[in-house]
């Protein structure tokens, strides 16, 4: 059984990636990872305002801490030795990860902006990255900026970062875009190399105690998936080159099996491997073995987009007709009186 | 002296540097001034630095000196070379120890930064007190007096030990020698190795105890043998001086700097002799050199071993000529004809007359001098020789203060100069303590003393205010050593800077500026019209001296380059452009290597910003012409007001004027008893920005006074027809809600000078104006403008009488909040986590209040001099405060509260007794009063007032003896107040103890989760994974939970809070456990800076540790029991966000990250399975059947 795939022009043993999470953080848990069959892991993602806020903390905290006041004057923490910035210490996680593993590693930037940190990814490159996946963070919350301002930010950061390296890009995108289809596509004529959809964004919450904002994140779960899987399919083979990436809400070989029908080159993998555990990947990775078994299929590419907007008799329903059928699945059978 | 061994550092990390290398396992614990021996210690041992045999010495903190010392005694037991750091109390704590070691002729080393005792009040400043405590212990006592001396001794003491077997007790003066930094050759590890002798170590190791090599010590010793196995050891004593002096000798040659155990200096036929040992030295030196060069004939001896004390080796350094000594001791005996020192060397100059060894005793005078760090000068040295110059010189004298009780004090001239002066050059600096005056002053003198070659010195006045707190960094430059250990003295400083604009109005700098000298000033006020900022005095001096004037912007120029108020490198660049003590371009070169040095590795932007500063500081300094008149009309303003009490006007208002040591013995309280309410007498005006209260838009929730760490913002309810005095500009609005009478108003108000701008009351504010969301019901705005406003408007507010609390419902925060704050604008940092329970306790409880404080932050800014921030009440009751010790204050507490238990016993059978005389009716409503409310106190006061009128018509021993105790029949709440350091550490059996009595007792641990006053050393409050001092790597333990252990007992009142997380929990929990008749703890979330977070974040801090599952919120009522109930309560949701969420904003776990990337993380997946798994426990516990029943004992 052959479970191959191609992803950035990678080419990966099957289609399971974890995406960026703090897995990658440890050198055991990422070789736990690729023993348990990941095809290769995406790193944390290095932020800029991380960088920054690290800096500044740093300064604050460390170097600027004396007191005036005599029990405690030299400050609290201790600070008698040097050590490395951010940047440089995910420049070594990434050394060490290329060094111990055999799977591609994928780096990983998040940014809003055009600012010093897009030459950081000159130094991911140097550093072994064999693609980088660039994770636009980014709310249009702006009233006075337009759909094509927004999506001109996204192209400018894809460009900045183009003209800086060789190896692959991928774009890591929210589904928050008036005419995705078409901005993908651009993306895909400015040098994407492959998008990964979607983003899933922290949601403040709010505390009705003290009436304040909190942030918190929320565990995908499977029912996530349907969105990504609607897109992939929309989008399976209409732009040439373009690897497709599934994120958020894949949690079983099912959630995997269906993304790759929908035409996913790979499907990305967080919330249930920090749920699980590492192991869990083999799980999921020997699910779709089984199906594929009972199905018959020999390779990913015998089945991969077989129910994308491309290959099923009817593509609207994907599109409006979907919504249809969604509310139309309340209702009894034709055949039932009411 | 070879200038590539030169070194710049201070007292503490010379002795360290020694102890390290010499030593395999080092117990430690926090105590001013000795902690940064240990966290130099734990540092290196986080970094891996071996020692002189190639291991990493095993460094523990333990939890007080005492488990130190016996975790010394077990490791020397154990065959090791161990040692250990402390000071004052913590040696103390070491006795019981001590004499155990030297019983056993077990060699070791304590390096010790001598300081004082806590006697009529607690010092944390240099003294003798502790180590002459330790004088019979049977540790051998070496003293450094400057910082060259600890690092020498330190070896000498360390080969020594192991040498004579004696165990050393290796000591310096506290701050002066401890914390002066000082350029020194480095005692390198060749000398080390030459001076320690191996095979004494194979020795030591050969005696531990081995189950190869079987044996007993500590054996119970009987009237039979006991006395002669006292007498073993005397042979090791007697041959130990010798053995040090042998090796001073050894040392001498290996680095050419030689000691004798007596040191001599001075005229060789010298007249008049001092002896003295410790820092004092330095100065007494150069005022022998100074009055010998004007054909006088003095001298000193420096002592050097104090213990074994060696009378031959005295006698022989002393001049035969002495005809008349003066023996100065830095320590008190009270009750004695005469302090340690100056009793040793009578007794020895008596023996050496009476067996014939010297034909003529000397005259001695014994002396006490620089208690508490007080300065010792030439100008009291020689006032010291003057006085032996008298035919009765005078016996016991003191010197360094005014003695008008007992009239032992020598007056000095404070215009002596000595000739060591003239070839200085001396620099004072007054900064703000956050503002990076002191290090970057360090750093100039490690950039002098390489680029120069000269000899730097510094020393740093610090504050006793945590907020705003003040340095004056004293720096001497000079090519030869620099052994001047006092301060830069009046027109002693050829450099004077002020960073800081305020300052000109508060302090009288240019007093101590040379003739002729420099004078540079940060100001916002162009160079010129900077003149017409300064006061006339100011104005004057600068005329008279002459001095040159320069100023600069450093606050713009800072904020232009994007350091924020980040001044120190500017300011720094200023002072080597303008001193002249380096070529100019050299010492910018030099600044500039250090900023690359520092910030090289974390971040390019902070390099390039502090060079951009660098270069801007050069264009924007300018020199500011004196003009020849003084044009100021205005001075410095009285310190207090004219109407303040007779004891602020005569102690206080000295003191706040920084005139302290003018005080004369007799306006100091004798038994250490100070008038409480005096904080609002020091309008410290800190604030940048004060709140702005929008009376229409308020809600009158209460949120902000309950927040406040300094009470600067008050809320009262009043009839409105008392606003017709109110003054212009004073807000108010009518109150809402039913609970109040119709036609009462509310007003918000700051205390626009004792507010610290902390931000805190706006942040919690939760009413935004729909239509402008920035604007809130309270806003920060500037306070230039507003103070001058708010001022009549604060006096008003507090001529405002305080609404009935009878009336009031605390459980409210509304109503809580009215209640009158007794304890107010502290000390405490801005935005401090602590204080906010303290001063809601005191709303609550206040009058009626009697705390027990452990050392601590928490005695620091309750107890610190000049001012007391708890106070009292218009009827003028309020807390009554002490602090007993650090280890003790659980037991001090309970202590308390059986005395007036007691009272109260006593109090009620007299009542009884009396009853039919005092009338029925009243005895029995006395003695069964209900006093769970307001009303209720109110009532039992009223009752006693009634008492005491029908007790004054009756004339009986009893009758005398119930009006005595008549007061003890209100309730009084016993709080026992202090930090995790205390109940998690130092304290803990103490207050595990107090829980086990069941006794009424209120115990509140303000946790840190670190020791915040000594500097942030960890204890077992800390979390897993927190950097801390003494956890350089992350603690990689859990935190103690100490509210399980609490529960355990059943009987004990238990809530943990967190006032910023869920406000009205804390105040329930606060009058739940006062109401509890047994012992109740609650132990009190506080954000801290040591967390390495900004406390105008405070609030948010509390809310992360609480969502995160870090800090469960609880509350364990025994009284439910009796109900039926499950008597645990949790207040706070399952964990709701990731514990990475709240980690990570906080510098203590994110710098972890940084330094030890993969502890870190495990730490983090650790915590995280940790806050789940106790959270459920906890919800298992609060979902348990209870069978209802009684409590016991209660």
């Amino acid at each position: 059984m052959n479970l191959k795939t191609s992803y950035l022009g990678l080419k990966l043993k099957n289609p399971l990636v974890p995406s960026a999470s703090p897995l990658a953080r440890s050198l055991s848990t990422a070789r736990e990872l690729e023993d348990n069959g990941a095809a290769a892991i995406i790193m944390y993602s290095l932020f800029e305002e991380a960088i920054n806020a690290e800096t500044e903390s740093l300064a604050r905290f460390l170097h600027h801490q004396e007191t005036g006041f005599a029990e405690s004057a030299e400050g609290f923490l201790p600070d008698h030795h040097d050590f490395e910035n951010g940047l440089e210490r995910y420049l070594e996680q990434l050394r060490r990860l290329k060094e111990s593993l055999d799977i591609p590693v994928i780096a990983s930037l998040n940014g809003v902006s055009v600012s010093g940190w897009i030459k950081h990814a000159r130094e991911l490159e140097q550093a072994g990255a064999d693609a980088i996946e660039l994770n636009v963070y980014y709310i249009a919350a702006d009233l006075n900026q337009s759909g094509p301002e927004v999506e001109q930010r996204y192209l400018d950061l894809l460009k900045a970062l183009r003209s800086q390296i060789q190896i692959p890009i991928n774009m890591k995108l929210s589904s928050s875009f008036s005419s995705l289809g078409h901005f993908i596509k651009r993306l895909a004529e400015a040098g994407a190399d492959g998008v990964s959809l979607f983003n899933r964004f922290y949601q403040p919450d709010i505390q009705i105690d003290s009436l304040r904002l909190h942030a918190r994140l929320q565990p995908s779960t499977s029912a996530d998936a349907l969105l990504r899987m609607r897109w992939i399919a929309l989008l399976y083979g209409r732009i040439p080159n373009l690897s497709l990436g599934a994120t958020g809400g894949i949690h079983t070989a099912e959630d995997a099996i269906k993304l790759l029908l929908a035409g996913a080159d790979v499907v990305h993998l967080c919330s249930v491997l920090l749920q699980r555990g590492p192991a869990y990947l083999s799980l999921i990775l020997r699910g779709i073995k089984d199906w594929m078994e009972e199905q018959g299929f020999e390779s990913i590419d015998d089945f991969r987009g077989r129910v994308s907007a491309l290959s099923i008799p009817n593509p609207a329903e994907f599109e409006r007709t979907n919504y249809i059928r969604v509310l139309d699945s309340y209702s009894p059978a034709p055949g039932v009186m009411i | 002296m070879s200038q590539h061994n030169r070194v710049t550092l201070d007292g503490n990390e010379a002795a360290a540097h020694v102890a390290y290398l010499t030593n395999e396992v080092i117990a430690i614990y926090p105590i001013t001034p000795s902690s940064p021996m240990g966290e130099w210690a734990d540092e290196w041992a986080s970094l891996g630095i071996p020692n002189l045999w190639g291991t990493v010495p095993e460094v523990i903190e333990m939890q007080s000196e005492g488990g130190a010392a016996g975790a010394i005694h077990g490791a020397l037991q154990g065959g090791s070379l161990a040692t250990t750091f402390t000071a004052s109390q913590g040696l103390l704590l070491m006795i019981p120890n001590m004499y155990k070691i030297a019983g056993e002729l077990t060699s070791t080393v304590f390096h010790v930064s001598a300081r004082s005792l806590a006697a009529q009040a607690l010092s944390i400043f240099g003294d003798h007190s502790d180590v002459m405590a330790c004088r019979s212990t049977g540790f051998a006592m070496l003293c450094s007096g400057s910082v060259q001396e600890v690092m020498d001794f330190a070896l000498i003491a360390q080969a020594a030990t192991l040498e004579s077997r004696v165990p050393f007790l290796h000591f310096f003066d506290g701050f002066r020698t401890s914390h002066e930094v000082n350029t020194i050759e480095r005692v390198s590890e060749e000398i080390i190795r030459a001076l320690i002798n191996e095979e004494r170590i194979h020795e030591h190791r050969a005696r531990a105890l081995s189950p190869d090599r079987p044996k007993l010590r500590g054996t119970a010793q009987n009237p039979d043998v006991y006395f002669q196995g006292r007498e073993t050891v005397n042979p090791y004593y007697a041959a130990a001086p010798a053995i040090v002096q042998s090796l001073m000798d050894r040392f001498g040659e290996l680095t050419g700097r030689r000691y004798r155990l007596f040191d001599y200096v001075g005229a060789p036929d010298a007249e008049r002799v001092i002896v003295l040992m410790g820092s004092g030295t330095g100065a007494a030196e150069e005022t022998v050199e100074h009055l010998n060069a004007r054909g006088e004939k003095v001298g000193l001896i420096k002592v050097r071993l104090f213990r074994p004390f060696a009378p031959s080796a005295l006698i022989a350094a002393l001049p035969r000529t002495a005809s008349r000594i003066a023996v100065l001791d830095r320590t008190k005996e009270p009750g004695s004809d005469g302090e340690p020192l100056y009793k040793d060397v009578t007794t020895a100059l008596a023996r050496a007359f009476s067996d014939g060894q010297i034909a003529q005793l000397p005259r001695i005078s014994g002396g006490r001098y620089g208690l508490g760090s007080k300065e010792f000068t030439p100008a009291m040295v020689k006032a010291v020789f003057d006085e032996l110059k008298q035919p009765q010189p005078k016996h016991p004298l003191t010197v360094g203060i005014i003695d008008d009780v007992m009239h032992t004090s020598l007056a000095w001239d404070p215009d002596f100069k000595v000739d060591a002066l003239k070839d200085v050059t001396a620099c004072v600096f007054y900064g703000l303590g956050s503002d990076g005056t002191v290090s970057a002053n360090k750093n100039s003198i490690k950039i002098i003393a390489e680029e120069t070659g000269s000899y730097g010195q510094g020393y740093f006045e610090y504050d006793s205010k945590k907020a705003g707190a003040i340095t004056v960094s004293h720096l001497r430059f000079g090519s030869k050593p620099i052994r001047s250990t006092y301060l830069i003295g009046d027109h002693e400083a050829d450099f004077v800077a002020c960073h800081q604009p305020v300052f000109v109005k508060r302090y009288d700098m240019l007093d101590k500026a040379k003739p002729g000298g420099v004078f540079l000033l940060n100001s916002p006020t162009p160079h010129d019209r900077v003149w017409d900022d300064l006061p006339a005095r100011m104005q004057r001096i600068l005329i008279d001296k002459g001095l040159r004037f320069y100023v600069i912007d450093a606050y713009g120029i800072a904020a232009a380059a994007g350091m924020g108020r980040r001044i120190n490198t500017i300011m720094q660049t200023c002072f080597f452009a303008i001193s002249g003590v380096l070529p100019r371009d050299e010492a910018i070169a030099r600044i500039k290597q250090a900023v690359e040095k520092t910030y090289g590795k974390k971040g390019r932007a902070l390099v390039e910003r502090n060079f951009r500063a660098i270069d801007a500081a050069l264009a924007g300094l300018h020199e500011v012409r004196v003009p020849d008149q003084v044009t100021s009309t205005f001075d410095r303003p009285p310190v207090v007001p004219e109407d303040a009490p007779e004891f602020v006007k005569q102690v206080t208002a000295v003191l706040l004027a920084g005139q302290g040591d003018r005080l004369p013995v007799s306006l100091m309280p004798k038994d250490g008893t100070w008038p409480t309410g005096t904080a609002r007498f020091e309008k410290r005006q800190l604030a940048l920005q004060l709140p702005l209260w929008d009376p229409e838009l308020c809600s009158q929730c209460g949120k902000c006074p309950l927040v406040c760490p300094h009470a600067a913002i008050r809320s009262k309810i009043y009839p409105a027809g008392l606003l017709a005095d109110a003054p212009p500009g004073f807000k108010h609005t009518p109150i809402k809600g039913k609970d109040f009478p119709v036609g009462y108003h509310i007003s918000y108000q700051v205390a626009p000078d004792d507010c610290t701008g902390c931000g805190l009351c706006a942040e919690v504010c939760p009413i935004r104006d729909r239509t402008n969301p920035a604007h809130k019901a309270l806003d920060m705005v500037p306070a230039a403008g507003l103070q001058t406003a708010e001022r009549p408007c604060w006096e008003f507010f507090l001529r405002l009488p305080d609404y009935d609390r009878r009336q009031l419902d605390p459980t409210k925060i509304k109503h809580a909040m009215l209640m009158q704050p007794l304890f107010e604008f502290s000390g405490a940092c801005v935005g401090c986590g602590e204080t906010p329970y303290i001063r809601l306790a005191t709303q609550l409880f206040g009058d009626r209040m009697i705390i027990a404080n452990a050392t601590g932050c928490s005695s620091i800014y309750g107890g610190n001099l000049p001012t007391t921030p708890y106070t009292f009440n218009a009827e003028g009751r309020g807390p009554s405060w002490n602090n007993s010790l650090f280890e003790d204050n659980a037991e001090f507490g309970l202590g308390i509260r059986l005395a007036l238990d007691q009272q109260h016993a006593q109090a009620c059978e007299l009542v009884r007794r009396l009853a039919a005389q005092i009338g029925e009716d009243l005895a029995e409503a006395l003695l069964n009063a209900d006093q769970g409310t307001e009303a209720g106190i109110y009532e039992q006061r009223e009752r006693v007032t009634a008492l005491k009128e029908r007790l004054r018509s009756l004339d009986s021993k009893e009758a005398r003896a119930l009006t005595e105790l008549a007061e003890s029949l209100v309730r009084r709440s016993v709080w026992i107040i202090g930090g995790d350091g205390w109940a998690y550490d130092i304290g803990y059996g103490g207050l595990d103890h107090v829980l086990a009595s069941g006794r009424d007792v209120n115990l509140l641990v303000l946790d840190t989760e670190v020791y915040s006053n000594t500097g942030g050393q960890r204890s077992k409050a800390t979390p897993l994974g927190a950097v801390a001092k003494f956890a350089a790597g992350g603690k990689p333990t859990f935190k103690k939970d100490l509210a399980m252990m609490a529960m355990a007992y059943e009987n004990v009142y238990v809530a943990q809070v967190a006032f910023g997380a869920k406000d009205i929990q804390t105040v329930r929990a606060f009058l739940e456990a006062e109401s509890y008749a047994g012992p109740s703890l609650i132990i009190a979330y506080a954000p801290c800076i040591a967390h390495g977070v900004d406390l105008a974040n405070n609030l948010r801090q509390q809310d992360l540790a609480v969502n995160s599952g870090h800090w469960p919120l609880l509350r364990y009522d025994p009284r439910r029991i009796t109900s039926g109930e499950n008597p645990l309560l949790i207040d706070s949701k399952a964990p709701s966000i990731p514990y990475r969420d709240f980690a990570n904003t906080e510098t203590r776990f994110s710098m972890l990250a940084q330094t030890h990337p993969d502890a870190a993380e495990r730490f983090l997946k650790l915590a995280q399975k940790h806050v789940e798994t106790r959270f459920g426990l906890y919800e298992q516990l609060a979902h348990l059947a209870v069978q209802k029943g009684a409590v016991p004992g209660r």
